[in-house]
This record gives structure tokens, C-alpha cells and sequence, in this order.
């Protein structure tokens, strides 16, 4: 089966004094059919990615394709791909129905085609009253939804979304996450999605690279990124991560064991490298309050913030580190813990990570 | 309390000296519009209110001819010199930055550095040498000579319009398939207009109101309504130097207005 996208050693060296390094040495492969999101901090190279994959930058070295045709070297207009902006972009001397039908138009498709295309995506987005609106006339959320539609009326067999709903409201961020995940099913277009979002992206992708510094980190589906973290920078770029200190003691098969600071030794299963001096994550709701004989790890109780859904407890493990648990509220649930207690804490062996550095 | 940064307005004298300077600057002026309404023969003397000079200059055939002139070359001179600031516009905003783009700017602004009295004498001596080889004497000199001036005039605010336009919105148009031309046609050009218009307006004006570069190309019989009342200075002097001179600052008002309306215009 041949891939939507299948980058080799794709780099970008954007020229300056001194010359900068966008991305460096990439390898991506994109199915068909799947909402794939590039998560990263600003700067992280998601951005270029995108822009070599719409054509608006050339790659400095490396090959890109396409359903397993040369891309690299094909105009932005010769691509069957199309882009949501950022900013939307939407012309601003056409009205909103000239907008979407702009791409079918450049494409030579005859008039009585374009104008059910256009409906029909207007309908899609519930903007069917605002045809004959100019695009300065409507607000910021609607201006969203006709960038999507005109991105999607010419049926590009990719879709890029350049972090589009990073201008938008929270409400109306959340609605059009579930409305975006559910026009990628519908349509089976490939979604590729780039957002500095950690929520947002495991919401609404079937898989997610990580990125940092002009390369991937880890590529998996949300599960994996958030309960496997491959390394330190991604367990602590998704989701709150407590970071631990722990010594390879054995190896059982997949098992490895580990020693604690506190002395304690738990098993958990390892990459095979892993050896002498290593970093575990644990994350906060994986972790219990336990009495400090049955704790893993004990330490003293400093802070108890209430977060309305959960509680947050911050323990000081007395080695200069603070430990954070979670823990689900409930009307019935007592005020168990008080803050300046000694208190254990415990962890189930698959909640304890260990991280690449 | 923080205080207030430098404030020159607060400055003893400042007041003065504004008022002094705005009284040497539009006094001249408000009293050739008013002397140009004199009854009498004299632009010194006034003796009541009349329309006379201006009908007296409307009546003149050969105000009349210079007139037509006038807005023949600066016509052409605007359409002209427009159309080749819009390609050189789009040269240095559009493309990549290349090597010796300052020397670029250098040349296209040259008309606004070089005193327009060695630019004259050099378009003379020039169209001299091909008016014997051809034998032509009609006003294409003139257009040429305007068009060349005014370039750095049209060209300035097109390129302020386009330094000002989103570059994503043509991204997004070559991403919808819109070939660089089409991106260019739909995309660029529409919303480049104001930019346009003002930049050809600006030309306009300043090729009306040219006399140095003029006085030296023009063959005979070539002229213009500013050499034509430089011509009429040297002999008799009388308010219908005034009218047409108020008739010229309407039109140019009128078109420094319109300008400025345009170049406000923004997405």
C-alpha cells in the first residue's frame, strides 16, 4: 500500500548568517485515510514540514512523495494538496461562495459543477446563508469554516491545516475539534494537522508526531505518545510527567528491575539499552497516596490544591524533587490527607516509564 | 509622576515660528487665487471682483492648445511611467532579494536625486541627436522625457501597497492551483489598484506641472500650459496668469485629495 506522504532525509536549511536549520534529516510515512497531527513547541520545524509538503518551500536535501510519485520538485499548483492558513487567508475582495469555488475555478471545471460543489460545501460547514457575504463581514469562527471549505471543495486528496484553530474561542476550539474529526471520516481525505496543542492532538488524531528541534521524537497514536513517552522531552511536552531517578538492577525477560532512590525495587518493563543510571516517568493520576510503609516512595505532604474535578497533592520526596499526584474528587471522598503529614506513594509497575534521554 | 518626553510644541517661540512659516508658505498663494478675481488689468491693484481673466483665458486659443497639451503628455506620461513602475515594483517585492538590489533602488529613484536641470540638458542633446537621424518632431520626446521622471513618483506608493499585501493570500491562491499568472490577474492585481490609481494620479500631477525638463525638449510650437505662462511672464503681466495658475492648483488639489483618499484605502 503506498503511503499519502513518505519523506526520506527531507532538510531545510533556510539561508542566513547564520544559516539556520529548520529541519534536519526527517523520515515520515502518512497512510492513507489518517488524521495525522506534527505536535511540537514553536520553532520545532512542524511548520516548515508543512510548508515543503504544500510546496511553498523546497527542500534543501532529501526526497518527498506523494501515493509514491516525486513531490519535491512539483509547484504548489501542480499538488493535489490543499491548505487551511493559519490566518484563513480567504480573499477579501470575493464574497465567500467565490471563495470556495476559487480552487474548482483554477482547475477549468465547468460552472454548473463549481456552483453544487460550492453548495454542497457550504452546507458541510452550515454556511449556506452567508453566500453572498464578503469575508470582512463575517466572524472569526465563520471565516474558519469557509477557509476549511475552500480548502476542501476541489477534493485534494491531502489536507493541510496550519494550527487553524489557534485563533478561535475555547468553546468554539472544542466543537471544531469534534467537527474536524468527524470531516476527515466522512470525506476520507488525508488530514495532516500541525499544532503546538497537546490536547487538541490527542483528541482528535489517529496518530501524532512529536517534534522538537527540526526533528521527530516519537511517532504513535495517542495512547502511546502519553503512556510511552519514548523520552524525556516527549513525557514532559505531553500531559504532567513526574520525573525519577532509578538504578537497573536486574533483567527478567521484558522486565527490568529497577531500585528507587528511597531503596525500594519495582519492575517495569525497559528499552534493552537501559542500564546503570535511568529516568523513570510516572504520571500524576497513575500514582496513589499510600501510609509511608507501603509507599514507594515516601515524602512529606507540602500543598493540597483543589481543581474542582480533581486534587492536586505535591509531596517533597526530600531529595530536592516534588512528586504531584492526582486524584479524582468525589462528594463522599474524604479530606484524607492534610498538608506537613508524612504520606507513601504508590504506583502500579505500568505506569512507570523509562525514558530515552 | 513621569514626565512627559521632549515636546517641541511647548518650546517658547514654537508657535511662532509655525504660523511665520505657514504665512510664507500660502500667502503667495491666497493672494494670486484672489488677485486672479481682479476687475482690473493689474496684479498688484485690486479693483473689484470679476470672472473676466478666467473667461479671457478660456477665450485664449493658444491657452486652449497648451491646455490640451499638457494633459495629452501627462496622459501618457502617467500610463506610462504607471505600467513600468508596477513591473518594477513587483521585481523588487516579489522575488527573491538578489545582488545589487540597492543599486536597483538607486536607479529607479535616480529622476528624484539628479537636479532636473542635467537631466533637461541631457534629454535635449540626446533627442537632438535623434531628431536629425529621424527627422520626427512630434510630442513623443515629451512623453518619453515625462514618463522617465515620473516613474520614481508612480512607483513608490505601488510598491508601498504591495510591501503592505498579506503574501499568504497569494500562497493561498497557488495553492488552489492558480498558476503564477492567475495568482498575478486574480489575487494580486485587484487588490493592487488603490496602490495603482494613486501611483498613476501622483504622475499625473507631476508631469502637469513640469517646466524645466519641458523648456528643453519641447520643439517649437510644443507648449505646455506651464512654459506657455513662463513665456507670458516675459511680457505682459495680467491676472490671467492668475486664473489659470488657480485653474492648475484646483486640478492638482483635487488629485493630491483623491491620492491621498486612495492610499488609505486598506484591506
Amino acid at each position: 500500500m503506498t503511503k499519502a506522504i513518505k519523506a526520506q532525509s527531507l532538510r531545510k536549511v533556510y539561508n542566513g548568517n547564520p544559516p539556520v536549520e529548520a529541519l534536519g534529516s526527517v523520515d515520515i510515512e502518512i497512510e492513507d485515510n489518517e488524521f495525522f497531527t506534527l505536535l511540537g513547541p514553536s520553532g520545532c520545524g512542524k511548520t516548515t514540514l508543512l510548508r515543503l509538503i504544500a510546496g511553498f518551500e523546497h527542500p534543501t536535501s532529501g526526497r518527498l512523495e506523494m501515493f509514491g510519485e516525486p513531490l519535491q520538485d512539483l509547484p504548489p499548483y501542480k499538488r493535489q494538496i490543499n491548505t487551511v492558513f493559519q490566518n484563513y487567508a480567504l480573499f477579501p475582495h470575493m464574497t465567500v461562495a467565490e471563495n470556495i469555488g476559487f480552487g474548482m475555478e483554477m482547475l477549468g471545471k465547468p460552472k454548473s459543477e463549481i456552483k453544487a460543489t460550492v453548495d454542497e460545501m457550504m452546507d458541510l460547514v452550515q454556511m449556506s446563508e452567508m453566500a453572498d457575504r464578503q469575508t470582512s463581514q463575517i466572524s472569526g469562527g465563520q471565516q474558519q469554516r469557509v477557509a476549511l471549505a475552500r480548502a476542501l471543495a476541489p477534493r485534494p486528496r491531502i489536507l493541510l491545516l496550519d494550527e487553524p484553530l489557534s485563533a478561535l474561542d475555547f468553546k468554539l476550539r472544542k466543537s471544531m475539534q469534534l467537527e474536524l474529526k468527524r470531516l476527515q471520516t466522512e470525506t476520507g481525505i488525508t488530514f495532516i494537522f500541525v499544532t503546538h496543542d497537546q490536547e487538541e492532538a490527542l483528541t482528535m488524531s489517529d496518530r501524532i508526531a512529536v517534534m522538537s528541534n527540526g526533528a521527530i521524537r516519537q511517532i504513535g497514536g495517542p495512547r502511546d505518545i502519553y503512556d510511552h513517552p519514548a523520552d524525556r522531552f516527549v513525557a514532559d511536552f505531553i500531559g504532567d510527567t513526574n520525573f525519577l531517578d532509578a538504578d537497573v538492577v536486574g533483567k527478567d525477560g521484558d522486565l527490568t528491575a529497577l531500585r528507587l532512590t528511597s531503596g525500594k525495587t519495582i519492575t517495569a518493563s525497559a528499552h534493552d539499552d537501559a542500564t546503570g543510571r535511568v529516568t523513570l516517568a510516572v504520571r500524576p493520576e497513575h500514582a496513589q497516596l499510600a501510609t509511608s510503609d507501603e509507599g514507594l516512595l515516601t515524602g512529606q505532604l507540602r500543598e493540597v490544591v483543589y481543581f474542582g474535578t480533581d486534587t492536586h497533592l505535591h509531596v517533597d520526596l526530600g531529595d530536592g524533587t516534588t512528586f504531584v499526584l492526582r486524584q479524582q474528587n468525589s462528594p463522599d471522598m474524604p479530606a484524607n490527607a492534610t498538608a506537613g503529614s508524612t504520606v507513601g506513594i504508590t504506583f502500579p509497575p505500568a505506569a512507570a516509564q523509562v525514558l530515552r534521554d | 509622576m513621569a514626565k512627559r518626553a521632549f515636546d517641541i510644541r511647548r518650546q517658547t517661540g514654537f508657535t511662532g515660528i509655525a504660523i511665520a512659516c505657514f504665512l510664507m508658505l500660502y500667502m503667495p498663494i491666497i493672494l494670486l487665487v484672489v488677485y486672479s478675481f481682479n476687475a482690473g488689468t493689474s496684479i498688484a491693484i485690486w479693483e473689484g471682483f470679476s470672472w473676466r481673466w478666467y473667461a479671457s483665458a478660456w477665450e485664449n486659443d493658444l491657452v486652449q492648445e497648451a491646455t490640451i497639451r499638457s494633459l495629452i503628455i501627462a496622459f501618457w506620461a502617467s500610463a506610462l511611467s504607471t505600467s513600468v513602475a508596477v513591473l518594477a515594483a513587483l521585481a523588487t517585492t516579489r522575488t527573491r532579494s538578489f545582488k545589487g538590489q540597492t543599486a536597483v533602488f538607486a536607479v529607479i529613484h535616480q529622476p528624484l536625486m539628479v537636479p532636473e536641470i542635467v537631466t533637461a540638458v541631457a534629454l535635449l542633446i540626446f533627442f537632438a541627436m535623434i531628431k536629425v537621424a529621424t527627422g520626427y518632431n512630434g510630442l513623443a520626446y515629451l512623453i518619453i522625457a515625462h514618463s522617465a521622471f515620473c516613474i520614481p513618483f508612480a512607483y513608490l506608493p505601488i510598491r508601498a501597497r504591495l510591501q503592505g499585501m498579506d503574501l499568504t493570500l497569494e500562497q493561498a491562491a497557488a495553492d488552489l492551483y492558480a498558476t503564477p499568472f492567475q495568482v498575478f490577474r486574480r489575487v494580486t492585481l485587484p487588490q493592487l489598484w488603490p496602490g495603482i490609481l494613486a501611483g498613476a494620479m501622483l504622475a499625473f500631477v507631476i508631469s502637469l506641472d513640469d517646466v524645466v525638463i519641458t523648456e528643453f525638449v519641447k520643439s517649437a510650437g510644443q507648449d505646455t500650459l506651464p512654459t506657455y505662462m513662463l513665456g507670458q511672464l516675459r511680457r505682459v503681466v495680467t491676472p490671467e496668469i492668475n486664473a489659470i495658475s488657480t485653474a492648475l492648483l484646483g486640478i492638482s488639489v483635487t488629485m493630491v485629495i483623491a491620492y491621498t483618499l486612495l492610499s488609505k484605502v486598506r484591506n
